[in-house]
C-alpha cells in the first residue's frame, strides 16, 4: 500500500504518462474519425462534427445489408485457414522439435524463406494451377490459400514453445502403451494449449485480413470476403463515405477484440513471430 | 538468427544388427515423417510450386483465351524483353525502392524512438503500448480505405485541419498529384509499421541488463552517449531482425496502395507488386505478370542477403 517512488519519480511517471497517451491520440486519431464519420449518417462531409454527439446507426444497417454476407464469409473462410493451418503446422511443429529427423535443418531453414516469397508471385502461379484444379471461386481454394499466410508463422511458433517440453513426458506415455501419435494428442497438445491460441489467432487475422488472394483467385462474386467487399464498394459507391467507413469499423472488429480480450496472447505472437 | 537444435546424425549401426531391428527402425523414422510430411508438401505446393512456375511463366506466352484453350507456348526472352524495355518498369523498380526505404526509415526511426521512451517505466505504459498495436492489426486495406478518406483534397479531415491552422492555404492533393502521391503513400505506410518496430525494439531493450547501461552513466556518459556506444551496439541483432522483416513485408506491398491509389496518379504509385497485378490479373499477360513477379523476388533475396551478410561479423562476435 505504501508508495516508496520518491514524488519527483512519480512527477516525471505521469509526465511521461500524458505523453504516451498524447501518442496514443495521434496514432489512433484515423481508427477514431473512421468510427466517428461512420457514427453520423446522413451528415454532409464538410460538415462533420468532431464528435459524434447525436449519433446513428443508418450507415451501420446500410453496410450491413450490402457487406453482411461478405463478413460473413470472412468468418467461414478465415475459420477454415485456421483449422487447416494448425492441423497442418501442429504436428510439423512437434516432429522438428522433438523428433529426430534428418533433414529437420533443411526444413525450419525453408519455412523461414518462405517469408520471402512475395503473395502477388504465389498467386499469379497460384491461379493457373486453380484454374486446372477448378478451385478458382471456391471456398476452399480460398482457405488453402489464406492458411498459407499462417502456416510458416505457426510452425516458428509452435517449434519454439514445443522445444522445451521434456521428451520423457511423451515417452512416459508410450511405455504406458499409447502410440507416438496419440501420446502427441494426449499429451504435448494440452500442454502447448497457449501456444496454439497464439498460432490460431494470428492466423485468423491474417486470413482475415487477406485481401490479395480473395483479389486475385476470384473471378466471380461467388466468394467475397469483406476485404474485397470494401474495395469493390468503395469503386461504385465513392460519395457513400458514410457506409465505407461503417463497413471499416465491422471489419476492424476481430483486431479490436484481440486486443481488448486476449493481449498476453497478440503480445506473445508479435515478439514469437519475430525469433524467426 | 534461430537456433537449431542440432540434427543428430543417425546412430551407425552395429555390424550384426538384428534385421528386425533395422524394420522396427525404419518404420519409426516413417512415422516420425509422418508427422512432418504433410507440412512439407503443403509449403511446397504453396510455395515452392509458385517459385517454380513463375521462372517457366515468365518464358510462356499467356493471352486472355489462354484460360480456354489452354495453350501458352513458349516464346523464349519475349516477355523478359518487353517487360525491361517498358518505362514503366524502370518507374516500378524505382518507386518501390523509395517506397520501402522511405517506409522503413520512418517506421524504424519512430518506432525505437517509441521504444526507448517506453522503456522508462510509468503508469498506463502497458495499456497504451498495446493500443498502439492497432493500426497494425487491421487489415491493410481497412487502413488505406480510411487513409483514402483522411487525406481526400476537399473534405479531408487532414486538409481542413492544416487549413484551420493556417499552415497551408488551399487544398494539398495528397493522393491526386503525380508529384505527392508516392510520398503519402509512404507516410500512410509508416503510420502501419510503426506499432511492429516499437514491439519488438521494446522487447529488445528489456533484454539489455540494466546494470551495464547505468554502470556507463556511472561512468560519467552522458544520456545519448549512453545509447549510442552502450545500447545500441546490444540492440543490434533485433534491430537486424527488424529491419530485415520489414524489407521483407514493405518490398512486395500491394494492398495498401491498391485501397489508397489504385497505383496512380499516371502510374505515380506503381510498384513490382502492383505492376505484377496489373500485368497478370488485370491484362491477363501472366508471362510479363511473371517476369515482374521473378525480379520482385530478386530484389528481395539480394537485399536479404547483403544485409545478413554485412551483420555476420556481430553474429560472430556475439557467439564467444
Amino acid at each position: 500500500m505504501s508508495t516508496t517512488t520518491p514524488p519527483r519519480a512519480r512527477r516525471r511517471g505521469i509526465g511521461s504518462a500524458v505523453v504516451a497517451v498524447a501518442v496514443l491520440a495521434v496514432m489512433l486519431f484515423p481508427l477514431y474519425w473512421m468510427l466517428n464519420t461512420a457514427l453520423q449518417p446522413g451528415t454532409g462531409l464538410a460538415s462533420l462534427d468532431p464528435f459524434p454527439v447525436h449519433p446513428g446507426f443508418g450507415n451501420f444497417s446500410r453496410a450491413l445489408s450490402s457487406q453482411g454476407g461478405n463478413l460473413l464469409t470472412s468468418l467461414g473462410i478465415a475459420l477454415g485457414a485456421v483449422a487447416i493451418c494448425l492441423v497442418l503446422a501442429a504436428p510439423a511443429a512437434y516432429g522438428l522439435a522433438q523428433l529426430r529427423i534428418r533433414g529437420a535443418r533443411s526444413i525450419v531453414f525453408g519455412t523461414l524463406i518462405t517469408q520471402m516469397v512475395p503473395g502477388i508471385v504465389v498467386a499469379n502461379a497460384l491461379y493457373n494451377a486453380y484454374v486446372d484444379l477448378h478451385l478458382v471461386n471456391s471456398y476452399l481454394g480460398l482457405m488453402l490459400a489464406d492458411a498459407s499466410l499462417g502456416v510458416p508463422f505457426s510452425i516458428v511458433l509452435l517449434r519454439a514453445f514445443m522445444v522445451s517440453i521434456p521428451g520423457e513426458v511423451v515417452e512416459a506415455a508410450m511405455v504406458d502403451g499409447a502410440g507416438r501419435f496419440r501420446a502427441f494428442v494426449r499429451i504435448v497438445l494440452p500442454m502447448s494449449r497457449n501456444a496454439l491460441i497464439t498460432a490460431g489467432l494470428f492466423t485468423f487475422l491474417f486470413a482475415w485480413s487477406d485481401f490479395m488472394f480473395a483479389l486475385t483467385l476470384n473471378t466471380t462474386d461467388d466468394v467475397r470476403p469483406v476485404t474485397l467487399g470494401i474495395y469493390q464498394y468503395l469503386g461504385a459507391h465513392v460519395g457513400d463515405w458514410g457506409a465505407v467507413m461503417a463497413v471499416a469499423v465491422l471489419s476492424s472488429i476481430p483486431a479490436a477484440a484481440l486486443l481488448l480480450l486476449a493481449q498476453k496472447y497478440v503480445a506473445a505472437g508479435v515478439t514469437g513471430g519475430s525469433i524467426k | 538468427m534461430t537456433t537449431t537444435a542440432p540434427v543428430t546424425a543417425a546412430r551407425p549401426a552395429a555390424p550384426g544388427a538384428a534385421r528386425a531391428n533395422r524394420t522396427a527402425r525404419r518404420r519409426r523414422t516413417l512415422l516420425h515423417w509422418a508427422f512432418v510430411a504433410p507440412a512439407v508438401v503443403y509449403m511446397a505446393a504453396f510455395f515452392g510450386y509458385p517459385l517454380v512456375r513463375n521462372v517457366l511463366m515468365s518464358f510462356q506466352h499467356y493471352t486472355p483465351s489462354t484460360f480456354f484453350t489452354g495453350k501458352a507456348p513458349f516464346n523464349g526472352l519475349d516477355n523478359w524483353r518487353t517487360v525491361l524495355h517498358d518505362q514503366l518498369f524502370g518507374d516500378a523498380l524505382w518507386h518501390t525502392l523509395v517506397f520501402t526505404a522511405g517506409s522503413l526509415l520512418g517506421q524504424f526511426t519512430i518506432g525505437l524512438a517509441l521504444a526507448v521512451f517506453f522503456s522508462r517505466r510509468f503508469p498506463l505504459s502497458g495499456v497504451v503500448r498495446s493500443l498502439l498495436l492497432l493500426p497494425w492489426l487491421i487489415p491493410m486495406v481497412v487502413a488505406g480505405t480510411v487513409w483514402r478518406r483522411l487525406l481526400d483534397q476537399d473534405t479531408g479531415v487532414l486538409n481542413r485541419f492544416l487549413d484551420a491552422l493556417g499552415v497551408t492555404s488551399g487544398h494539398t492533393p495528397w493522393l491526386n498529384s503525380p508529384s505527392m502521391a508516392l510520398l503519402s503513400v509512404i507516410l500512410v505506410n509508416i503510420w502501419i509499421g510503426i506499432p511492429f518496430n516499437m514491439v519488438i525494439l521494446y522487447g529488445g531493450l528489456q533484454e539489455i541488463p540494466r546494470d551495464v547501461q547505468e554502470a556507463a552513466s556511472i561512468d560519467g556518459a552522458s544520456a545519448w552517449r549512453t545509447f549510442r556506444s552502450v545500447t545500441l551496439p546490444m540492440l543490434r541483432p533485433v534491430i537486424t531482425v527488424v529491419l530485415v522483416l520489414g524489407f521483407m513485408s514493405t518490398v512486395k506491398i500491394l494492398d495498401l496502395i491498391l485501397a489508397l491509389t489504385d497505383g496512380g496518379p499516371a502510374d505515380a504509385t506503381q510498384t513490382l507488386g502492383t505492376q505484377t497485378y496489373q500485368l497478370s490479373f488485370v491484362r491477363l499477360d501472366f508471362g510479363a505478370g511473371a517476369v515482374v513477379g521473378n525480379i520482385l523476388i530478386l530484389v528481395s533475396a539480394v537485399f536479404a542477403v547483403l544485409y545478413l551478410r554485412a551483420n555476420r561479423t556481430d553474429f560472430g562476435t556475439e557467439g564467444k
